[in-house]
C-alpha cells in the first residue's frame, strides 16, 4: 500500500502531464533499508544508494527530496558502505521534512538523494584533537572521529546533550575516542552544564592543536570563542538553508573573513574563528515563519499517524 | 499574438502568450514569399529548414511541419516559445525591409503544440544503439547537452545525460518561469530526446557523484561538458547578505523549479515582500519581476543603470513586464542596502546616472551623477545582473583550460584542453540564449562523432 506521507503529481498545474518526470523508473529511486529510532526526536535511516556511497567520505552530506512536493535539504552522512550499497543518515525532527522522513517505513523510496556534497574534511594528522559535538550533531561528527583516529590522531571527546534521553550514539562515539566527556543541560547524565566548560577545562590542561564542532549554530559559535582565547585553530561544519547545493543559487552564502562563501561547495566546513556568526545566526531565521506554516499544514493533516 | 489579460495575469502563472489559432496560423503562413535564397535559414542557429516548414503549415501540413522542424531542432516547443527569432531569423527575413517580417517563431510554437496535442506516439528519429558502439558522456541536461545529446543518438552513440538537480532541463526547467514556457512543454520535449535513445541520470553530479576520470574507466569515450552558466554574480555592495536580498538563479529556482508559487501544498518556500526591486534588465530579470508581482509584491520594480533602448530583455518580455505593472527605474544603480537588527532588508540607497559615449559593450556608459542619492524602501532585491560558470566541475579538471571569467575554452570544434572533453553552451560563451547552447550541443556532436570515428 502506498504510504500516504508520499504526495504524487496528480497533474501539472498548467493541466494534464502524461511525462512528468516524477513518475521515474524504480531502479532510480532511493529504498529505505533500514529505519531505527534512536530517541523521541532522531531517527537513524539507511538508505540504498550504491552510488553515492561509493565515494563518500568523512564530513560530507546528501541532498534528501522526499517526494514531488518535497523541498531540498541538506542531512549530514553519518555512516556508508560501499559493499552494501547504502548511506546512513541520523536525523532529528525538526522541520516538515525531517517529520515526513521520520513517517517513511522500510521500502518505501525516496525520491531523489544527491551526493556526496561538500568538501570533505581534510584537517590530516593534526595531533591532538578536540572534537566538540552537540545534540544530532552527534552523528554528524562520527565519521569525522573515525577519520581522525584512522589518521593516529589522540582524540578527546565532548558530547553535548540537552537531557540523558536525547544522547546519542555513547558507544560508538567512546569507541572512536582516547577521553570522552558527556555534558547534559538538565545533569540527568554526565556533567551538568554547557560544553564549553569541561572544553575550556581541556584546554587549560593540555595542549591541543585543532577543535572540531559540529552542533546547533549558537554552540558552535560559542565554542569558537572559547578555543579562540586559547589560540586553537577551530574547525566548525555549518548547516545553511539549500536548494541546488551545488553553488548555483547562493542560499547557503555565508561571510568568511569578509569574504562570501557557500556552504555547499566551499563548506561544510569552515574555521569557526572567520565565520561572521552573528551575519550566519539571522540568515539561518530567514524562512522561519514559512516553515511554521509548513508544519502546521502537515500536523493537521496526520493526526492518527502511528509513530506518534 | 493573443495573450491573456494582464489584470488576470499576474495573479496565476498559467502561460501568457496564448499562441495562434489555426486560421491564424495558416494565413500568416501564407504570407511567405518562400524564397529560393532563404535568409532566415542562414539566421538560425539550428538550420532549420524554414521555409519548407513554413509552407506546410499553409498547406494544413501540421504533421510534416513538425517532422521538418524536428530534423534539425530537439526541442521545437520550448524554441517556438523562448527563441529570440526577432534577432535571428525573423531579423533576416526579406520582409523586415517592410517591417513584416514572418512570425517564423509562432509559426515553430503552432506546429509545435499541435504535435502535442494531436500526436498520442510521436514519431521519433530513433536508430537502434549498434553493438559496440562508442559510449558518450554528456554533462548538463540544459539545451547545450540535450542537443548534443540528441544529435549524438540520431548517429547511433549510446548517450547518457548526467544532470545534478532532480528534473532535466537546466534553465527551461529551473531558470524561465511556468507563465512563460510551461514545465509540461519541457517535459514533452525531454520526452521525444528519451525516444531516440538517450538516458538521462538526474540526481548525478560529475565532479562529486563520479569524476570524469572514473567515467572514463566505466567505458565512456567521449565528453560534452554543457554544465551552464550557474554562478550567480552581486554587486559586491554592503547590506548583500540581507535577509530579502535573492539571486535570480535562487529566486527564480524556488519560484519555477521547486514550485514555491503552491507553498505550502510544496514545501519549499519563497517569501516576496510588498515592494521588490530586481536589479538588472535582461530576460532574467524579467522572468524575476514578473514571478514577483504573481507571488503577491504590490511594487515590482526594474533597476537599470542604462536607459530602455539598452536593456537586453526581448522586446516582447519588456513589453509584456509593462502591461503587467512592472516600474522601469531607469538610469538607476544601487549602492548599498539597509537592514533591520533581525538583519531583514529595509531600505535601498541608489544614485541616477546619465549616459556618456560607448563603453566596451557598443552601449553608452552610465555615468552617476553626484549628489543624486536617494533612499527608496524595499523588502525584496532580487540580484539579475548576470551569471558567470558553475566552478565545481572544472575545479576537478586542472588539465582544463579557462578564461579569467572562468568561461571554458575551446578550439573552433568545441573541443577543450582535454583530449575528448568538449563543450560548449553557456559555460563557454557566458549566459546567451537557448537556441545558440543548442547550436553549440549541435556542432559538439559532428565534431564528437569525427573524433570518436578518428580515435
Amino acid at each position: 500500500m502506498p504510504n500516504p506521507n508520499m504526495r504524487r503529481a496528480k497533474g501539472s498545474y498548467s493541466g494534464s502531464n502524461q511525462f512528468d518526470q516524477s513518475e521515474k523508473l524504480n531502479d532510480m529511486a532511493y529504498k529505505i533499508i533500514e529505519k531505527t529510532k534512536l530517541n523521541s526526536v532522531t531517527w537513524k535511516t539507511v538508505i540504498h544508494a550504491p552510488l553515492i556511497a561509493r565515494g563518500a567520505r568523512a564530513g560530507q552530506f546528501v541532498i534528501v527530496k522526499i517526494d514531488e512536493a518535497g523541498e531540498r535539504v541538506p542531512l549530514t552522512i553519518n555512516d556508508s558502505s560501499r559493499d552494501a550499497g547504502s548511506v546512513t543518515l541520523i536525523f532529528q525532527e525538526a522541520g516538515v521534512t525531517t517529520r515526513r522522513l521520520g513517517c517513511l517505513e522500510v521500502g518505501d523510496d525516496i525520491s531523489d538523494l544527491l551526493g556526496p556534497l561538500g568538501k570533505p574534511a581534510g584537517f590530516g594528522k593534526a595531533g591532538r584533537i578536540a572534537l566538540v559535538a552537540g545534540g544530532v550533531g552527534i552523528a554528524e561528527i562520527m565519521p569525522v572521529a573515525k577519520y581522525a583516529k584512522e589518521l593516529g590522531n589522540y582524540v578527546v571527546t565532548i558530547l553535548g546533550s540537552r537531557t540523558k534521553e536525547l544522547l546519542i550514539l555513547e558507544d560508538e562515539m567512546n569507541k572512536q575516542s582516547d577521553r570522552m566527556i558527556v555534558t547534559t543541560d538538565d545533569g540527568s547524565y554526565g556533567l551538568k552544564g554547557l560544553v564549553t566548560d569541561p572544553l575550556k577545562d581541556v584546554m587549560e590542561k593540555d595542549r591541543m592543536d585543532l577543535c572540531y564542532c559540529v552542533g546547533p549554530d549558537i554552540m558552535m559559535k560559542a565554542v569558537s570563542m572559547v578555543t579562540r582565547t586559547f589560540g586553537v585553530r577551530t574547525l566548525v561544519s555549518l548547516d545553511a538553508n539549500m536548494v541546488d547545493a551545488t553553488g548555483m543559487c547562493a542560499t547557503c552564502r555565508v561571510s568568511v573573513d569578509g569574504k562570501t562563501k557557500f556552504v555547499c561547495v566551499d563548506g561544510p566546513e569552515f574555521d569557526g574563528h572567520l565565520v561572521d556568526w552573528d551575519g550566519f545566526l539571522k540568515r539561518q531565521k530567514r524562512f522561519a515563519e514559512e516553515e511554521k506554516v509548513s508544519l502546521a499544514q502537515f500536523e493537521a493533516k496526520h493526526k492518527n499517524c502511528m509513530y506518534r | 499574438m493573443k495573450t491573456q489579460d494582464p489584470k488576470d495575469r499576474i495573479k496565476n502563472f498559467e502561460e501568457v502568450a496564448l499562441g495562434l489559432t489555426e486560421e491564424e496560423a495558416m494565413k500568416e503562413a501564407g504570407r511567405c514569399l518562400q524564397c529560393k535564397k532563404a535568409a532566415c535559414v542562414e539566421g538560425c542557429p539550428v538550420d532549420i529548414d524554414i521555409p519548407a516548414f513554413v509552407d506546410h503549415i499553409a498547406k494544413g501540413e501540421y504533421g510534416k511541419a513538425i517532422d521538418k522542424i524536428r530534423e534539425k531542432n530537439a526541442l521545437p516547443a520550448v524554441c517556438g516559445r523562448v527563441c529570440p527569432q526577432e534577432d535571428q531569423c525573423e531579423k533576416a527575413c526579406v520582409l523586415s525591409k517592410k517591417k513584416s517580417p514572418i512570425s517564423i517563431g509562432d509559426l515553430e510554437r503552432f506546429a509545435a503544440d499541435w504535435e502535442i496535442k494531436n500526436r498520442q506516439q510521436p514519431i521519433a528519429n530513433s536508430q537502434q544503439i549498434r553493438e559496440g558502439v562508442k559510449k558518450v558522456a554528456v554533462i548538463g541536461s540544459g539545451p547545450a547537452g540535450l542537443a548534443c545529446a540528441g544529435e549524438l543518438a540520431k548517429n547511433g552513440y549510446d548517450v547518457t545525460v548526467f544532470e545534478s538537480l532532480h528534473k532535466a532541463g537546466g534553465v527551461l526547467s529551473y531558470g524561465i518561469p511556468e507563465f512563460r514556457l510551461p514545465k509540461r512543454i519541457v517535459d514533452f520535449d525531454l520526452e521525444q530526446v528519451r525516444r531516440l535513445g538517450v538516458k538521462i541520470d538526474v540526481n548525478y553530479l560529475v565532479g562529486r557523484t563520479n569524476t570524469l576520470d572514473g567515467l572514463k574507466e566505466e567505458g565512456f569515450a567521449a565528453f560534452f561538458i554543457g554544465i551552464g552558466a550557474g554562478l550567480p554574480y552581486f554587486m559586491g555592495i554592503e547590506g548583500e547578505n540581507l535577509n530579502g536580498v535573492y539571486s535570480a538563479n535562487e529566486f527564480l529556482t524556488r519560484t519555477n523549479l521547486m514550485k514555491a508559487y503552491l507553498f505550502p501544498d510544496y514545501d519549499t518556500p519563497v517569501r516576496v515582500g510588498g515592494i521588490v526591486a530586481v536589479v538588472g534588465a535582461g530576460n532574467v530579470a524579467m522572468d524575476s519581476a514578473r514571478c514577483a508581482l504573481r507571488l503577491g509584491a504590490k511594487e515590482a520594480h526594474i533597476i537599470y543603470r542604462r536607459t530602455e533602448k539598452e536593456m537586453p530583455a526581448r522586446a516582447d518580455e519588456i513589453g509584456r513586464a509593462k502591461e503587467e505593472g512592472v516600474i522601469l527605474d531607469l538610469l538607476t544603480n544601487p549602492l548599498r542596502f539597509f537592514g533591520d537588527e533581525k538583519g531583514w532588508l529595509k531600505e535601498a540607497e541608489l544614485i541616477k546616472n546619465e549616459l556618456a559615449e560607448s563603453d566596451s559593450s557598443g552601449r553608452r556608459k552610465p555615468v552617476p551623477i553626484k549628489g543624486s542619492e536617494f533612499r527608496m524602501k524595499v523588502d525584496t532585491v532580487i540580484c539579475a545582473i548576470g551569471q558567470g560558470s558553475n566552478p565545481l566541475l572544472p575545479g576537478t579538471l586542472p588539465r582544463l583550460n579557462m578564461n579569467e571569467d572562468g568561461n571554458i575554452i575551446v578550439d573552433k570544434d568545441h573541443m577543450s584542453s582535454i583530449e575528448g572533453v568538449f563543450a560548449g553552451g553557456d559555460i563557454v560563451t557566458g549566459a546567451a540564449t537557448v537556441i545558440s547552447a543548442m547550436g553549440a550541443g549541435k556542432k559538439a556532436a559532428r565534431a564528437i562523432d569525427k573524433y570518436l570515428r578518428r580515435v
